[in-house]
Order: C-alpha cells, then structure tokens, then sequence
C-alpha cells in the first residue's frame, strides 16, 4: 500500500500549519455558527449555549457534507475495490490519514494510525507495545490529573505484568508538580504517560519540558492530545513524544474517529493489536504475515465515513487557523474568570487562575447545589453544561469534590454564552436560596436529629 | 417557579427525614450513582416479625437524590417487608411527583435501588418492579 503522489505532495509542506506571518482578525463565533446547522433548530425556544465541547464538539457543514458524499456517491470498502468508487473511497480514506499527519505535523503519513477515538488508540498502546516491553517491577508514570482512558488501561497492564504506576500529584491550582515528577523519574520508568490539556480543569501542561525530562531518564512518552488537538496548534515533532493520540470528535469531526501517532520504529516493532483482514500481507491456515505499518494496526472495515469526516473537519480548523482558536478560546476562558465570580457570589471555579495556562475549559461548583441539579437548571434556559466527574474521578477525589460542573468552548462560543452562564447560575441560585415552607419536615424532623 | 425543585422536594434536600445512622442495624447497604456521584448508605432495622421498625440514611448527591431518600424513609418505617417488596420504581416517581427526564432517572431511583440491595437477601424482588420500569 503506498499513499498517491499528491498526498506524497502534501506532506511535503507541514509548516501549512504552524501559522502564517500575517495578523488575522480574531475569530467571529456568531458567523462561524452558520456553519453548524445545529443552531438552526432551538432548544426550548432559545439558541443553544453549547458549553460542552471537551465532551464532544458540534459539526460544520462541511463535515457532514463529506460524510454524506462517502455514503451517497462512493460508498464501497478501503484497500479492495478495483472498480471507479472503491479507488474514490481508499483515495478519500487515505487523504483522511495525510491530513491528519500534515495538522499535527507528523513527519510521514505512515505514521498515522486510524482508529475509533483516543481510548482506543491508547488501549493500541497499551496492549501491543506495553505487553510486549513492560515486565515485572517496572515503572508507568501517570499524573492526577488523566482521563479514565489514560488510567485504566495501565491499570490492566500492570495488574497483568505484576508492574507498578506512579502518579504526579498537582498543586492546588492544578498544576502539575514537576519537582516530585523529577523525583518520580529517578525510578527510571519503562513509560510515562499524561494528557497534554486536561480535560477536568484545562491545564496546559509542559508537555516539552516534560517530555525532555523523560528522556533524560530513559523513559518513553504517551501524550494524551484529546483536549488539545481541538484547541491549540499541535507538532508533534516539536513535542518529541513517542506516542500522541486524539479523538475526531472533539475537533469538530464525527464520532468513530481517530489518530495514533507514534514513531516509525516503534511501530514497525510493535506487534499487532486487532487481528483480522486488512492488517494480513499474506494468510495461511497456520502462519500470517502482517501488512506494513499504520495498515498492520487497522484490522477490518474502518469507519470510513467517520476518517472522511474528520479529514474534512481538520481542513475546516486549518482554514480557521488554530493560532487564532487558541486565541479565541484564551480570551473567552479570561472573560469567564473575570465574569462568574463577579455575577455569581459564592461560585468555586477550579483551576488555573490564569487563561494563560488554560484550554478553554472552565470547571465550577456552586455552593449547596449538587451539578447535576445545576446542569438541570441551566438545560430551562438551554445551556448546556457538563456536570459530573467527567471521567476523572481521581481528580475530583483529590479536588475533594464527588462531582463538578464544567463550561468548555470552541470556535462557536462566545461571550454571550457566558453572559448567559451567568445569569442562568443566578438563577439556579434562586431556585435553591429561596425560603420553603418547613410543614412537610415538622413532623419527623425530631428523629431526624434523634439520629444525627 | 420550577416544578422539578417544588417546595417538599427542596425542603426534604435541605432538612432529610431520618438523616443519620443506627447503632447496630440488621440491614446496610451503601448504593452509588458511579456517573455523577451521587451516594447512599441505607441502614435498617428490621423486626423478628419482619418490620421495618427503624430506618436511616446519609448521602451526598443531587437534590432529585437526596429528596428521594428522604420520601422512601419515610414511606417504608413501619412497614412489613411483605408491604415493602411491592414497591415499584413508579411508587417511588409518584411520591416525588415531577416529571424526571431520563438521563435523570437515576438519581432518582437510587434509593429504591440502595433499598432492594439491602434486602436482597430477605426479599425476593417481583419482576415488573423493575427499577428502570417507568
């Protein structure tokens, strides 16, 4: 399998990202929501406030567009037809995978492997690389503040090779500490593995510097990028980690869709994960040889559509440039830490306290409101926010909280959705400060304390 | 107004009904809503003539949560276990008395779901009171 001479042009040029000399104008959400036909519908009467973005982000256009002319014109399987629609559609998946190499500067195409989403790219890791190179008494080293998909799997490795995991505790802010990280490194860790933003409280980590002293050590690095391929300019080179993954469907793409990055070597080293069609060169009843890398690792029918999509939603963000979503996202995250404790008494916002230091992720509790009863309120005024522990319950036990409420942006936000936020907050406010009739408790509120 | 935080809803958040623990129960069960954290201990003390003669909880979570404990508590002391193993998940809706959307079915399910795992070993639980039945 080789990829065509115009993806082999493509690549030749990654810097098509990294940003251009001249100065844009910032972004423009209200215009840019035309792209997104969500907000054509309302909910309850109202434009959608779309604050949950770093769950999963809303669709232009032109990813559906995409998606819908795999399914209505070309759709026929990757690798296989030799027929008019079946070189379209291996054409269109391949491009997919170029696209995705050129936006996070992925030095060769081959590099890319396609899957479902980040979980499963890790889950790629763990099980093919981490079985084969982690034994028993080696080190992983995680931090406090990774998504459950950047826990359990190692937690299965380690159980299964009798290894060990190590974690970077986080200051109170929700930066990582780099001082016990340094000591934690001097266990000469097998692996380290972190997410690059968080996506429980938006701390940037220092990913580079944090690579660099994983080296130093010996050690290879996963870095998790699902928080933040959506939101900021990626190199993967300029970071120099081993592996970097992400999910399509936090970068405007459709679900079902993915990228493993990781060095040629240690691909071409790695076993094979899924086994099935696709990933063969050659298949007798008692022995098989694998097909060349990212292909060995992506056994069966993929989601076509799903790569298409995402191809087309990383177009979308590159046309936008992602120096000015970042920008973008920046300016909304120091808006809302400027505004909610202003408008809304008693809020905890949890944290960095600089935009600086933050993706555009806002994570908050009210006082005596549980979140999910704050999520609730806000869905009248049709705001909708995360609420939970988002995946990251050993962040919220250290943060001593059971749950959280969390506004996350993309390029469709804006400060309206914030002033919203805020007023929608002082209502929730409203509706549990107000005084209540105590008749319904007077009778058995005696042996309530009798038990107390 | 809102109708889902009504006045008893919010009154039995703020000041539950039988909140607390007992000293040696003969019934415990601690029940959890993994997704948003919502959190139960249910204790109960039951009767050699099969009783419910005493009950007490304590909890963290949700208004929709916490208030259903409370009306359960309420609803099952002094109640025969024969009375109790006919409680519905729709029982439990209608003493709450608000529309509850799915994704919020859950929380307020909870305590029943706590309750039938305290008794699991005493009650054989009828199909068709399923928890998630509606």
């Amino acid at each position: 399998m080789t990829l065509t001479a115009e993806n082999a042009a493509a690549r030749a040029t990654p810097e098509s990202t990294a940003g251009t000399a001249t100065v844009r104008p910032p972004l423009d959400p209200q215009a840019l929501r035309a792209d997104f036909p969500i907000f054509e519908r309302l909910i309850h009467g109202k434009r959608l406030a779309y604050l949950d973005s770093a769950s999963t982000s809303l669709k232009p256009r032109r990813v559906l567009d995409a998606m819908d002319g795999y399914n209505r014109r070309y759709t026929t399987n990757v690798h296989r037809g030799i027929y008019t629609t079946g070189e379209e559609a291996t054409a269109a998946y391949e491009e997919s995978r170029v696209k995705i190499a050129r936006f996070i500067n992925a030095p060769d195409p081959h590099e890319i492997v396609q899957v479902r989403n980040a979980t499963e790219a890790i889950n790629l890791v763990a099980y093919s690389w981490g079985r084969r190179n982690i034994g028993r008494a080696d080190t992983i080293v995680l931090t406090e503040l990774e998504h459950h998909a950047n826990l359990v799997p190692w937690q299965l490795l380690v159980q299964e090779k009798d290894a060990d995991l190590e974690f970077v505790p986080i200051h109170d802010d929700g930066r990582l500490n780099l001082q016990t990280y340094e000591v934690l490194l001097r266990t000469r860790p097998k692996l380290v593995a972190f997410t690059h933003v968080s996506n429980g409280l938006g701390t940037i980590n220092p990913v580079r510097e944090m690579v660099e002293m994983a080296h130093a050590a010996g050690a290879l690095v996963l870095v998790d990028g699902a928080q933040a391929v959506p939101h900021l300019p990626v190199d993967v080179q300029a970071i120099d980690a081993d592996f970097y993954v992400f999910s399509g469907h936090k970068v405007l793409g459709p679900t079902g869709s993915g990228a493993l990055w990781a060095r040629r070597e240690l691909l071409d080293a790695m076993p094979p994960f899924l086994a099935g069609g696709e990933m063969i060169r050659e298949v007798h009843l008692r022995r098989t040889t694998f097909n060349d890398v990212p292909w060995k690792f992506e056994a069966g029918t993929p989601d076509i559509a799903a790569a298409i999509g995402l191809g087309a939603a990383l177009d979308y963000l590159a046309d936008l440039g992602m120096d000015r979503l970042r920008e973008h996202e920046r300016e909304l995250v120091g808006y809302a830490l400027e505004v909610l404790p202003r408008e809304v008494p008693g809020i905890t916002i949890y944290g960095p306290a600089s935009a600086d230091d933050r993706g555009g992720v806002v994570t908050f509790n009210l006082p005596g409101v549980h979140p999910h009863d704050v999520a609730t309120l806000l869905d009248r005024d049709a705001i909708a926010v995360r609420a939970g522990h988002h995946c990251t319950q050993p962040l919220h036990e250290r943060l001593g909280e059971a749950a959280t409420a969390r506004a996350s942006f993309n390029v469709y936000s804006d400060r309206d959705d914030i002033d919203r936020l805020a007023k929608g907050l002082r209502s929730v406010q409203r509706v549990f400060d107000r005084p209540t009739s105590e008749s319904h408790a007077a009778t058995t509120q005696a042996s309530a304390n009798d038990l107390d | 107004m809102d109708d889902l935080y009504r006045d008893e809803i919010l009154e039995h958040y703020r000041r539950p009904h039988n909140f607390g623990t007992l000293p040696s129960p003969t019934a415990v069960h601690e029940g959890a809503n993994p997704l948003c954290g919502d959190r139960i201990t249910l204790m109960l003390g039951i009767s050699d003539a099969g009783v419910v003669d005493e009950v007490a909880f304590t909890g963290r979570g949700c208004a929709i949560s916490q208030a259903s404990a409370s009306m359960l508590t309420d609803q099952i002391k002094g109640k025969p276990l024969e009375e109790i193993a006919r409680l519905s998940g729709q029982d439990v809706l209608d003493e709450l008395g608000i529309e509850i959307s799915p994704a919020r079915l859950k929380c307020a399910l909870l305590s029943l779901d706590t309750l039938r795992h305290a008794l699991a070993d005493r009650i054989a639980w009828q199909a068709g009171t399923d928890v998630a039945a509606r």
